[in-house]
């Protein structure tokens, strides 16, 4: 699966993206926020942020339901600023 | 029309391209962004991330919901992204229509929804160190208002 990072999201990362391998059992975006927080501390900080952050799939905003795969694009961000 | 670029845009070029030859607009709405500097000189820079590829798709997806409510002729929808000062331009979007109030509404419906919806982060440097501007809540509120009107 492809990961991406945007703003302070990857700023706490230290990265803007990497490649990861999808663990078994995880079929949601909701199931991989919970995995992903498990992951380390930068992850637990960034998935516990007051600011709570957005998940996109394929460069769609998804929803705790939303299914993945490991052939997505997944994008973590904070609430978007523009404008 | 979308487009997500790091130059500038030059406001008055934008609107006459695309109302020229074109005899059915009656009118023509236009919003331009600017960087605010509100204490005067605490902002030195902005700088103006993106998610490329979703953010096109997220503007072109919200051009087509005003097009779609609106009788719009045209729509221009301009974004810019990088390193930016204060007094820069950011963002313009303008709307043509045949009457005023499908440009004025849709003119604003388009910003409301962007500001909430296309994936753009802002960081501030103020010299002493740089800052990520945080999601306000009014946005949230601007744009909810456009989903109340249809119920």
């Amino acid at each position: 699966m492809k990961l991406f990072y945007f703003a302070w999201v990857r700023d706490k990362m230290g990265r803007d993206g990497e490649q990861i391998q999808l663990p078994e059992g995880i079929h949601t975006a909701g199931e991989f926020i919970e995995w992903f927080k498990d992951r380390g501390t930068a992850e637990a900080e960034v998935i516990g942020a007051s600011e709570m952050v957005k998940m996109a799939v394929n460069q769609e905003y998804a929803g705790p339901s939303h299914p993945i795969s490991d052939d997505d694009e997944v994008a973590l961000f904070p609430p978007v600023t523009g404008g | 029309m979308i487009r997500v670029q790091r130059e500038d845009f030059d406001v008055g070029q934008e609107i006459n391209r695309f109302s020229n030859d074109k005899h059915d607009i009656g009118a023509v709405c236009t919003f331009l962004g600017l960087v605010r500097d509100l204490a005067g000189d605490s902002i030195k820079t902005m700088t103006l991330d993106y998610y490329p590829g979703m953010t096109e798709k997220e503007l072109s997806k919200i051009e087509a919901e005003a097009r779609a409510r609106w009788p719009l002729t045209d729509c221009v929808i301009i974004h810019r992204y990088g390193i930016l000062e204060p007094g820069d331009r950011i963002v313009m979007v303008a709307t043509a229509s045949p009457h005023r109030q499908a440009a004025f509404q849709s003119c604003e419906f388009l910003m409301d929804y962007l500001k909430t919806r296309a994936p753009f982060w802002k960081k501030e440097d103020t010299g002493d160190g740089e800052q990520w501007v945080e999601a306000r809540a009014s946005d949230d509120v601007a744009a909810d208002r456009w989903t109340e009107n249809i119920e």
